[in-house]
């Protein structure tokens, strides 16, 4: 019975003492799991399963070994049943939210992010920006089914991962334990994913209306690699050098890609802003948004989708996911409300662009704390990145004068860095209790925390700017990185692609 | 004949079609124009970018009448666009030499 018994049971704590810790108090389980690093998240009733289970076993232990040799067949098998259909109900739950979750991420980029930039640019432009979003939906989707997703998640050293998952080999409908335990190894790889693709597709905002197709796409194409691919493995991969739950040297706080993600992305776009130049006439001549309804759409769709981003990153559908989910919005209702004050403070009307741009920052910078905020400081996160974001774009790039077309820097870059360095702030055991009942960030009582995270942030800035300097440079050399004078004054839609945006005469 | 070209505020076209309409009038040519005179625009902010505006939406009518009836479909227009602010728009009015139907070979104002 013991040794019949014991391994299936802990294959739903991850370790002895969790499984009992799982049994006595069902909160602290489905509270505990960083993000994607196993995560086993348990409902309430699977718990109660658990505790009839274990209320049978100890029966059995506690009367002996006579007894338990004496259990009967009939009894045991249908024990293993019963354990087969909790383990079968927990996987149906978090693989339906899990998938879902991945959907909502690609809706993000497509047609999200699409719609948000492709508003935001001259009309000649709004075909060959959306098309930047557009085609890395297809373009990662291929490199991380080849060797994407190994070099991500594979085990590995530290910085990179291996070729274990080269062209998806081994990754099927059995759990990978230490990634979610609960989902099939497959389900994690689609959902990760999507978030390979929203990451190069931000950094557009930057080099908008200005950079030759093929370019983006070769630059795209290493980017992924010499970026994305080592800072996702760092943060979240086994063995990472950053990764909180699975033996990080210094484990970073990064729920849902505050650095993977929005620093990497945003830095980078400041490095092509800086390196492609501005765009002709800027900012002389009219560079208005050609709509501005196009954009709250976009923007709109990236609040839905971002709940699959934040709450999923909880990689189950317990309580932790709905916690997320909880402080992802609230920080972008926040972060809302402040752009907007400052901006009608400061410019006397409030902008329906200034609006969605405070969502869009509120939702960068609560990425990274989502799985680790209660609800309160998640409204002081968003309505700091609201203010800061709002300063970034509309003073601090005046006084400097690059030209991120669409404030990919000052949104991304800026709203990333900041919301990670306040996870350290306000990380708490009550929301995620990853350090094992010790206290999590520097409200909490351990101001250690901003170490990692301050360590955390500065690799994702490095790496960025160094990665993103040496492809541009090799794109430059290869294929040149900007459109000439004429292509430009044409627009990248009918130079670039032989298309037009709106043809309504037609 | 005289050719009447008025270029006014897009809000009023409906209270100037409604006017001629009621005089009589039944064929013009309208077009969705952008223009200024001494209404020198306004200011945009996008993200704290000022844009300089000066390119204002204006809707432009054309007609050509009789030149007994110009003076007449001059004042109604300009009474039905007016609003008293400044950007109301101006009337332009033009000698035409010479009108044709398509359809049937009219010459002149039998061809209004």
């Amino acid at each position: 019975m013991r040794n019949l018994s014991f391994p299936r049971l802990r294959a739903f704590g991850s370790a002895p003492a969790g499984f009992a810790d799982a049994v006595i108090d069902s909160r602290m389980d489905s509270n505990r799991g960083a993000r994607r690093p196993r995560a086993f998240t348990q409902s309430t009733n699977l718990t109660k399963w658990l505790g009839c289970l274990q209320f049978l076993m100890l029966l059995a232990l506690t009367a002996g070994v006579s007894l338990a040799q004496s259990i009967p067949p009939d009894i045991a098998k249908k024990l293993d049943d019963l354990d087969k259909a909790t383990k079968s109900a927990q996987m149906a739950g978090d693989n339906a939210w899990m998938l879902t979750s991945s959907a909502l991420v690609l809706m993000m980029t497509g047609p999200g992010l699409a719609l948000f930039y492709g508003g935001l640019v001259r009309k000649k432009n709004v075909l060959g920006t959306m098309m930047h979003s557009f085609i890395l939906m297809a373009t990662v989707s291929i490199i991380w089914a080849v060797i994407g997703y190994s070099l991500a998640f594979g085990e590995g050293n530290a910085f990179f991962g291996d070729l274990r998952y080269l062209f998806l080999r081994g990754v099927g409908g059995d759990p990978n334990a230490d990634y979610g335990a609960t989902i099939p190894h497959q389900t994690y790889m689609i959902y990760q994913l999507m978030f390979a693709i929203i990451t190069p597709a931000l950094i557009s905002g930057a080099f908008a209306e200005r950079m030759k197709f093929s370019a983006m796409l070769l630059f795209m194409t290493l980017w992924s690699f010499v970026v994305y691919f080592p800072m996702a493995h760092m943060v979240w991969g086994k063995g990472g050098l950053l990764n909180a739950a699975l033996g990080g040297q210094y484990p970073a706080f990064d729920f849902a890609g505050g650095t993977v993600v929005h620093i990497t992305s945003g830095v980078s776009a400041l490095v092509c802003a800086l390196y492609l130049g501005k765009r002709n006439d800027y900012p002389g001549e009219s560079m208005r948004p050609h709509s501005v309804v196009l954009s709250v759409i976009g923007a709109c769709l990236l609040w839905v989708g971002w709940f699959g981003f934040n709450a999923g990153s909880a990689v189950a559908a317990g309580s932790l996911a709905s916690s997320a989910f909880i402080a992802t919005h609230f920080a972008t209702a926040a972060a809302v409300l402040g752009w907007m004050t400052i901006e009608w403070m400061m410019v006397g009307k409030p902008s329906v662009l200034g609006a969605i741009s405070g969502a869009v920052a509120g939702l960068v910078a609560i990425t990274p704390a989502s799985g680790f905020v209660k609800p309160m400081p998640a409204i002081l996160i968003g309505l700091a990145a609201g203010v800061v974001c709002y300063l970034m774009v509309s003073k601090v790039k005046k006084m400097f004068g690059y030209d991120d077309a669409l404030d990919a820097f000052g949104v991304h870059g800026v709203g990333g860095t900041l919301g990670a360095l306040l996870t350290g702030v306000f990380a708490t055991k009550e929301v995620n209790d990853l350090r094992m009942g010790k206290p999590m960030g520097w409200v909490d009582g351990y101001a250690g925390q901003m170490t990692n995270q301050v360590i955390a942030v500065l690799i994702s800035i490095v790496l960025a700017v160094v990665g993103t300097l040496i492809i541009l440079k090799i794109c430059d050399v290869v294929l040149g990185v900007r459109v000439s004078k004429d292509q430009e004054t044409e627009g990248l839609d009918l130079s670039m692609h032989g298309e037009e945006g709106y043809n309504l005469e037609s | 004949m005289r050719k009447i070209e008025a270029i006014i505020q897009p809000h009023k076209l409906e209270d100037a079609k409604e006017a001629l309409k009621n005089i009589g009038v039944d064929g013009m040519t309208i077009t969705e124009v952008r223009g200024h005179g001494r209404q020198k625009g306004h200011t945009e902010v996008y993200r704290g970018m000022e844009y300089k505006v000066d390119l204002l939406p204006k809707v432009k009518l054309e007609m050509v009448v009789t030149d007994q009836r110009a003076d007449e479909v001059i004042r109604t227009l300009a009474g039905a666009a007016r609003t008293g602010k400044i950007g109301d728009g101006k009337i332009f009015v033009y000698a035409v030499a010479d009108a044709v139907r398509i359809r049937n070979d009219d010459r002149g104002e039998a061809a209004l």
